[in-house]
């Protein structure tokens, strides 16, 4: 089937439900998408052939038996690194996982293995999730598929790229502080962070347990929208999960935002802003007003408290859960030690990164007797407050509109640089996580070099619908993007 | 007059009990806390701590834990947290225990225990608070090498701390009891201290008699028994005394006790104290306790021993010094209440509890938690006793095997022939040729002697091997006589 590739994920099952092409097909083309791009792009950590036609095979029995009917059955997905496959190695593009395969399946994985996906391979990111920039994997950075001279972002950037650059259908990633939206703007695609507890995190590799969640990108509102609904499930094994009866995402996939309203914080446009990013984002809401929604300025406040608290948890907690990673029971062991204290400091010194190191070390110190209450607990008071702050805007909003990012994608190697304005440029994402709220991400234009523009659209807890109807309407104002 | 020129000293104590709880599954996964099995086969990702696993709580953990808090005058804490303790050691999976520093399940509660001199007195209680078990390190001596055995890790325990309100090892001892009581009186823990399902760290410090402030503690570990407990505190005592009185200061540090040699080591100091950068764990709901779960908890307590020792005064009529000790264990009240329930005779159940079961609980070194007998069985062993099918020297006979192996005593004595003979004829037949055999004995006996009566019974009972109802056998006697 010509030009496969070019469909979204809904239109694939589609077809495939129609006869027309196979779930084989499918992975065929995208196994060769794969070998085509893969020197250039490195949006993969693994990717088991054989595995994969494997599934393709099964999945499509299931197909023509009548089993599977669902939306995204038969089509190609790519998983983010740090969700565990069972049998499949599972790195958090660590070398301290460089030999780990787990034992069971993630359940956002699993449940869209029973919706039929066929498992393209694991996508690479920043180590444990930590940078904006997928280059502290330990196996390469990954390229932005709009230009190869600049970042996809991160974490979630194999992810965000292999989705741009047709190596998947969509794709899974995870959002600690805007780990999708942010990578999603700057490779052009849709990402959604849903509500915290929305995606059971059961088989997620945590990195900051209170902040991180799963959610889809793909390359369209409706598509992103098809998977949340798939992947959203009420898990006993994660005691966060939330039961919710209204993940029936894709009914908001309609034309409409008449009397919708929309603010905007005049505190996410201020000093630090792109200016071409800042036209870009402004026209969309624009656009929307066009299509009947009322549009207002208004101050969130908080937004420069964001970033040290998010700092100071994620760090705290990512300090406690890599403990377990000490090359006793699985992953990397130094080869040469001299007893027990002296292994664990070998392999950890020389399994982590860099990045991964100096949060550990930030973590470990918030932590510690005699600074908890100056930082860990000062920084939950500012979630809290955080909280509060958006409690009050959406008593007066629907949507809260900004952008992703300050910037489009950076060149590579300018973040890592300095880390603290890596660290300032997760700023209208970073509050989203803190105060556990759904927020999705979607192009909104080029800039002069034409790299991609996000659009961030951020809902009340539990609003998800609200998010995706008006992604959806300005989606179809728009026009094609990809 | 001899004038004391030692200082008086006073021994101050407190307790960290650690209780492994007695749920059916592990406190944050489904796996058995059954103990033994091969190693690493009550095990899953979640207790083997592999990544992205999460922990889920155990109902029934902050049930038991709830109910021991109740039954020991705490205040339950309706809003909770776990808590991360974060150290690194190949036991512990995650390298942190999920525990609870901050807002731990209860606290400020106390039980009363009596005293050497016969009074009553208070034992606070700091705090109960839960946390999971570590696994266990086996050192390999062939290959030179530790291997993990993660059956035990995650098994539930509570921590109950106690305030420093103890004064002598006997004061420890009875708080110690106490604790254990109602916790099996719960049905919490079986709290063997053997096994380890009771765990006392004993932290001490002695003062000069009458001084208020306190001196410094030290923490001792390694208690495996009652008798450890008591020598370790007298130990410790005399260690801390000697110290002061060479003029040198007692050192905040761990001890641990080696009860064959009587004498205890230092672990490590303050200066080597952790930091163990607690806190709440992300990955667990905050624990919320409602009025119906709190009620429904306190509706569900069962009768402690107190009330018990009541009713038996009241229901049953037998003496205090057997309430006392029956319900002195859980396990021996149990016994005595279902047997009364089977055969209605409380007198006579009493008697073989505090007579027969007793003697051997002492001889074969048993402990009540661990005998073995059905109450089924023992009633049906009253009931042949009462129904003259064997005499009380045959029921003895019985029930020590029934004591080891909890036969069932009617198929029992009908299998071994031990039943009375109640065929008259056969008795007097034999009764008759006893008396022509001793004829010397009848003579005495018609002479005046009641005693002669005695010889001949116990010869008549010989030559029946025991199996005759000696009231039986006296009245013919006295009758061909």
């Amino acid at each position: 089937m010509s030009d496969m590739l070019h469909m979204t994920a809904v239109e694939l099952a589609a077809a495939i439900r129609a006869g027309k092409t196979t779930a084989v097909e499918a992975a065929e083309a995208e196994l060769a998408r794969i070998e085509e791009k893969e020197k250039e792009l490195n949006c993969y950590v693994t990717v088991d052939k054989e595995r994969v036609m494997a599934q393709a095979k099964t999945v499509q029995k299931k197909i023509e038996d009548g089993e599977l009917t669902g939306p995204l059955a038969g089509v190609p997905v790519a998983v983010k690194d740090n969700m565990c496959t069972e049998g499949l190695l599972t790195t958090c593009s660590s070398r301290i996982l460089g030999n780990f395969v787990p034992t069971f399946t993630a359940e956002a994985v699993c449940n869209l293995e029973k919706a039929g996906a066929v498992i393209l391979g694991k996508t690479n990111m920043d180590e444990f999730a930590m940078g904006s920039t997928t280059e502290t994997s330990a196996y390469g950075v990954t390229k932005n598929p709009w230009n190869t001279e600049h970042v996809p972002g991160g974490s979630s950037g194999g992810s965000a790229a292999a989705v741009a650059a047709g190596e998947c259908f969509y794709a899974l990633g995870s959002d600690t502080g805007g780990s999708i939206r942010q990578p999603a703007s700057f490779c052009g695609v849709v990402g959604m962070k849903p509500t915290y507890g929305t995606v059971s995190r059961y088989g997620l590799i945590a990195y900051g347990s209170s902040l991180d969640q799963i959610g889809p990108l793909a390359k369209d509102v409706t598509d992103c929208a098809t998977v949340l609904e798939v992947i959203a499930s009420h898990d006993k094994k994660d005691s966060t999960s939330v039961a919710r009866q209204d993940t029936d995402f894709t009914r908001a996939l309609t034309e409409d935002v008449k009397g919708m309203k929309i603010g905007i914080p005049r505190d996410y446009f201020g000093e630090g802003l792109n200016e071409e990013v800042k036209t870009a984002v402004l026209q969309a809401a624009k656009m929307l007003e066009e299509k009947g929604a009322i549009v207002e300025e208004f101050d969130l406040s908080l937004v420069d408290y964001a970033i040290p608290a998010y700092y100071t948890i994620a760090a705290a907690e990512a300090s406690s859960n890599l403990e377990r990673f000490d090359g006793i029971k699985y992953g990397y062991r130094t080869p040469e030690y001299e007893g027990l204290h002296n292994m664990y400091k070998k392999s950890r010194s020389e399994g982590f990164g860099e990045e991964v190191k100096r949060r550990i070390m930030l973590g470990s110190f918030v932590l510690s007797s005699g600074y908890y209450d100056a930082y860990y607990l000062k920084a939950l008071k500012v979630k809290a407050l955080i909280k509060k702050a958006f409690d009050e805007a959406f008593a007066k909003y629907d949507v809260i509109l900004g952008p992703a990012a300050p910037t489009t994608a950076p060149k590579l190697g300018e973040s890592l640089a300095d880390p603290i304005q890596m660290y300032l440029g997760d700023i209208y994402t970073i509050a989203v996580n803190l105060a556990g709220l759904p927020g999705i991400s979607l192009p909104c234009g080029k800039d002069s070099k034409g790299l991609p523009i996000g659009l961030q659209l951020i809902g009340d807890c539990f609003r998800e619908k609200t998010l995706i109807q008006t992604a959806y309407t300005y989606e179809k104002a728009r026009g094609a993007f990809l | 007059m001899v004038i004391n020129m030692a200082k008086q000293y006073e021994t101050v104590i407190g307790l960290e009990v650690h209780v492994e709880l007695a749920t059916k599954t592990k406190i944050f996964c489904g796996c058995s806390t059954a103990f033994g099995g091969a190693p690493n086969t009550h095990t899953c990702p979640v207790c083997t701590g592999m990544p992205g696993s999460l922990p889920v709580l155990n109902k029934q953990v902050l049930e038991y834990a709830i109910a021991v808090g109740l039954a020991t005058n705490c205040e339950i804490t309706r809003y909770g947290k776990f808590d991360r303790k974060n150290y690194f050691y190949p036991d512990n999976p995650q390298n942190y225990q999920i525990s609870q520093l901050y807002l731990p399940i209860c606290r400020n509660g106390g039980v009363e225990i009596e005293t050497e001199e016969g009074g009553k007195k208070t034992v606070g209680i700091h705090e109960i608070h839960m946390e999971e078990d570590a696994g266990k390190l086996v050192h390999d001596e062939w290959e030179d090498c530790s291997l993990v055995d993660y059956n035990r890790s995650g098994v539930p325990l509570i921590e109950i701390v106690s305030e420093p309100d103890m004064r002598s090892a006997e004061e420890v001892i009875a708080y110690l009891e106490k604790l254990r009581l109602i916790i099996q009186y719960l049905g919490a823990s079986d709290c063997k201290l053997q096994e380890g399902s009771m765990r006392a760290d004993v932290n001490l410090s002695v003062r000069e008699a009458g001084a208020k402030e306190f001196g410094t503690r030290t923490e001792m570990k390694n208690l495996n028994s009652f008798k450890a407990i008591a020598r370790a505190i007298e130990g410790e005592r005399e260690r801390q005394i000697d110290l002061l009185e060479e003029g040198q200061k007692v050192v905040q540090e761990t001890r641990r006790w080696d009860d064959t040699k009587g004498e205890s080591y230092a672990m490590r100091s303050k200066e080597d104290a952790q930091d163990y950068r607690y806190f709440p764990d992300p990955d667990l709901a905050p624990i919320v306790v409602s009025d119906e779960m709190l009620e429904e908890i306190r509706a569900k307590q069962p009768e402690f021993r107190t009330e018990k020792m009541a009713r038996y005064k009241e229901e049953y009529d037998i003496p205090d010094y057997d309430i006392d000790i029956i319900t002195g264990t859980k396990r021996m009240a149990d016994l005595f209440e279902a047997t009364v329930a089977i055969c209605g005779q409380p007198k006579k159940v009493s008697n073989w509890l505090m007579g027969e079961t007793l003697r051997l609980m002492k001889e074969k070194e048993v402990d009540a938690e661990d005998l073995s007998f059905s109450p089924e069985n023992l009633a049906k062993l009253i009931g042949l006793v009462d129904s003259k099918a064997i005499n009380s020297s045959v029921a003895k006979e019985v029930f020590e095997v029934m004591f080891e192996e909890d036969i069932d005593p009617e198929k029992y004595v009908e299998e071994k022939g031990l039943k009375t003979v109640n065929d008259e004829g056969a008795l007097r037949r034999t009764i008759e040729e006893v008396i022509a055999n001793n004829p010397q004995s009848v003579d005495d006996y018609h002479n005046g002697k009641e005693k002669a009566i005695g010889f001949l019974v116990g010869q008549t009972m010989k030559a029946m091997k025991g199996k005759a109802d000696p009231g039986m056998v006296n009245q013919i006697l006295r009758e061909l006589l």
